[in-house]
């Protein structure tokens, strides 16, 4: 009896260890689609740098739709995939059902806590580095109006909305914030042709800089403020390049860090809350030579001073997710 | 036009259009590079290779018997039903609302309730087209299309402003208690020396292949039966003998919509434990290719159901294991409907005219 359990134990750790050496990591994208040029192709574009630096292959998988969450989270567990690493929000409430059955799995989840003992929680300060694109969004502006357009309502996005906001008033206290949101189901989050419609609107309301924070609807909203003549702001990826010359910056969200960390990390992936904030460069604004001549020496000396200053703690940007309001907007 | 053998019409035609079907997907899939056989090979190692696959492939075959059925009983009235979709979704809220509703003791009773509250609210949204085919004329092909959307939109609305739990941003309702949660066919004694895995299919399978029968007595074993098929070959007709139109449409389209709806145990009680957006996840649309390639028939209805449980899971697995985009892995799912579905009398068609020509020969 002991020598058989002995024996199965022994087979059991050689068939575990066989597994874990052959674990190639995976990634589920959200519904907004591997290539929607801002979030989750940010995710991508993390897994395919790992997978040029170490040689590795990984494992992807888009959904169909929204019932298909949490088998596809329970089909790449089981095909032996690890670390697993999803993106968005919307896994969380699966995946704290999934975790729990798959205890020799990691599980690595961007913008939502999920509290298990195997998954690791990305998340980012985008209050933050909204903040910083608000300020030169603001001192860009003619106008003194300026605008938001966020993806599908949820607290997520108002954060992004709310630090926004309080950079543009911090840079001009008299400016105006028109703040939109495209919808409130994930198929917000890749409706272009309604980011269009809401920047053609918002430029009707004298907006001349438009923030769009809304994955692939965002597309759209870059592409009209180009047509239009006014200047937008991307966000997650560097979209200056969609535009040259008419994308005034981008909030970036160094998604692709993150997924490139979790699969380098591999299966010793870290389980607990990793906040990604402006001090290590987990967001931030980008510059490139898309933009240079549209940031002036000014509003890059205004950014940077505030810059210093939420880094040393100085100026604390209202995180709208800690108590569910805004001081700066009205969503 | 000639008429087939009773034996083409119910084998060569449907194995003629998955050929076809095939043959296009491989071509598709060849154009994009991968291998057509390999690929097939993993949907199959995927789907009917392990019964871990025989696990997804069924969970997914008895969502589309309910529909199928839903679209059966229509088409033997003369009604074409294409609002499956919105009414298993309107089912997965009558589940919600019974699962949510009360800390349920035990899964038969919660089962009994939300069969019960799935058939109701199934029957309810395609009790509205029908009687607006019977009073109004509106023709029930478009109002059911119509309803389809309608019932996405309330179902977003009952989602995020009604259901969903304060806190939470995903639009969903919150969890079933775990008195709702389905026995999964892993945990069925017996039945858990095959499936020794957790997988998705649960006791609805049990109810679905009752449900193939109560359909079979329905339409062959009752009068009601008879007067729904005497009206669907002859409307004039069957008034003439007496057999009150309004009724029939009502009624069959009621039981249709209560077979759709009930497939809503499956998905939204057996598998999500939560109500989501699109839960029907299309399974209302393949529905009328099941029935089509069953012949209107249960036990077609079940064969069939079983073949497209294997393309959706091997479609699936095609995600995991292949490169192959999920635009083409829709495109290959979208031209076997099409081909079963749509393109049925076109195959019916090609085969009588060979069919002609062999008799001709022989004579």
């Amino acid at each position: 009896m002991t020598l058989m359990k002995s024996f199965l134990s022994a087979a059991a750790t050689l068939a575990l260890t066989a597994g874990v050496a052959a674990a190639e990591p995976a990634i589920i994208f959200d519904l907004g689609g591997k290539f929607d040029k801002s979030f989750n192709e940010a995710a991508f574009n993390g897994a395919t740098k790992w997978a040029t630096e170490t040689g590795g292959t990984f494992k992807e998988l888009e959904m169909q739709d929204e019932a298909q969450r949490e088998q596809a989270l329970r089909r790449l567990a089981e095909s032996g995939a690890n670390p697993v690493v999803m993106t968005g929000f919307a896994f969380g409430d699966v995946l704290a059902q999934v975790a729990p059955d798959f205890p020799n799995t990691k599980f690595a989840i961007i913008d939502m806590v999920v509290d298990a003992p195997n998954v690791k929680s990305v998340v980012f300060t985008e209050d933050q580095g909204s903040y910083l694109v608000g300020m030169m969004a603001a001192m860009a502006s003619k106008t003194g109006t300026v605008g938001f357009i966020g993806g599908m309502d949820i607290p997520l996005i108002r954060r992004f909305g709310c630090g926004y906001a309080q950079g543009v008033l911090a840079a001009n206290p008299a400016a105006k914030v028109v703040l939109n949101m495209t919808g409130t189901t994930p198929a917000a989050w890749n409706d272009p042709v309604k980011g269009a419609e809401l920047a053609k609107a918002q430029k009707a309301q004298g907006a001349d800089v438009i923030y769009a924070a809304a994955g692939g609807t965002g597309v759209g909203v870059l592409q009209t403020a180009a047509d239009e003549g006014i200047l937008s702001i991307g966000v997650d990826s560097n979209q200056n390049p969609m535009h040259p010359g008419q994308v005034l910056t981008s909030m970036i969200k160094r998604v692709d860090v993150a997924v490139y960390n979790a699969f380098k990390e591999g299966v010793d992936l870290v389980p607990g809350i990793n906040v990604l904030d402006l001090k290590g460069d987990g967001v931030g604004y980008a510059m490139d030579e898309n933009n240079a001549k549209l940031v002036t020496p000014e509003m890059l000396a205004a950014v940077e001073a505030a810059s210093a200053k939420i880094k040393s703690g100085e100026l604390v940007v209202h995180d709208y997710m800690s108590d569910n309001t805004c001081p700066a907007a009205t969503f | 036009m000639g008429t087939l053998p009773k034996w083409a019409d119910v084998v060569l035609v449907p194995l003629v259009s998955l050929a076809l079907a095939a043959i296009i997907s491989a071509l598709v899939i060849l154009s994009i590079g991968e291998d057509p056989l390999a690929t097939l090979q993993v949907m199959v190692d995927g789907a009917i290779g392990s019964a871990y696959g025989w696990g997804y492939t069924l969970y997914y075959a008895t969502s589309f018997i309910f529909t199928g059925l839903a679209v059966t009983v229509a088409f033997h009235a003369g009604l074409f039903n294409i609002g499956g979709e919105g009414q298993a979704q309107l089912g997965g809220l009558g589940v919600a609302l019974v699962c949510l509703a009360l800390p349920w003791p035990h899964w038969s009773v919660a089962l009994l309730a939300a069969s019960v509250g799935a058939a109701a609210f199934g029957a309810l949204w395609a009790a509205i087209p029908a009687y607006l085919q019977a009073k109004r004329g509106s023709h029930i092909v478009i109002t059911t299309i119509m309803f389809n959307y309608i019932a996405s939109a309330f179902i977003v609305y009952m989602l995020v402003d009604v259901l969903r739990p304060a806190g939470q941003m995903d639009p969903a309702t919150a969890r079933f208690s775990e008195g709702t949660t389905l026995p999964t066919l892993n945990e069925i004694p017996g039945l858990n020396l095959i499936f020794t895995k957790a997988v998705p299919a649960n006791v609805t399978i049990f109810v679905a292949i009752a449900a193939c029968v109560a359909v079979w007595a329905l339409l062959w074993r009752t009068r009601l039966g008879y007067q729904i098929r005497a009206f669907g070959k002859s409307g004039s007709a069957a008034k003439y003998a007496g057999i009150n139109p309004t009724k029939i449409i009502m009624i069959t389209m009621i039981i249709s919509g209560a077979l759709a709806g009930l497939m809503a145990i499956n998905n939204v009680m057996g598998e999500s434990g939560r109500l989501v957006q699109n839960s029907a996840s299309g399974a209302g649309f393949i529905g009328i290719a099941v029935a089509l390639m069953g012949r209107n028939h249960p036990v077609g209805v079940l064969l069939a159901a079983i073949l497209f449980g294997f393309l959706f899971q091997g479609g699936a697995e095609l995600g995991l294991w292949t490169h192959i985009p999920i635009e083409l892995r829709i495109v290959v799912q979208g031209l076997v409907i099409l081909f079963t579905g749509a393109l049925d009398q076109m195959v019916r068609m090609m085969l009588v005219f060979v069919f002609s020509i062999g008799k001709q020969r022989a004579a």
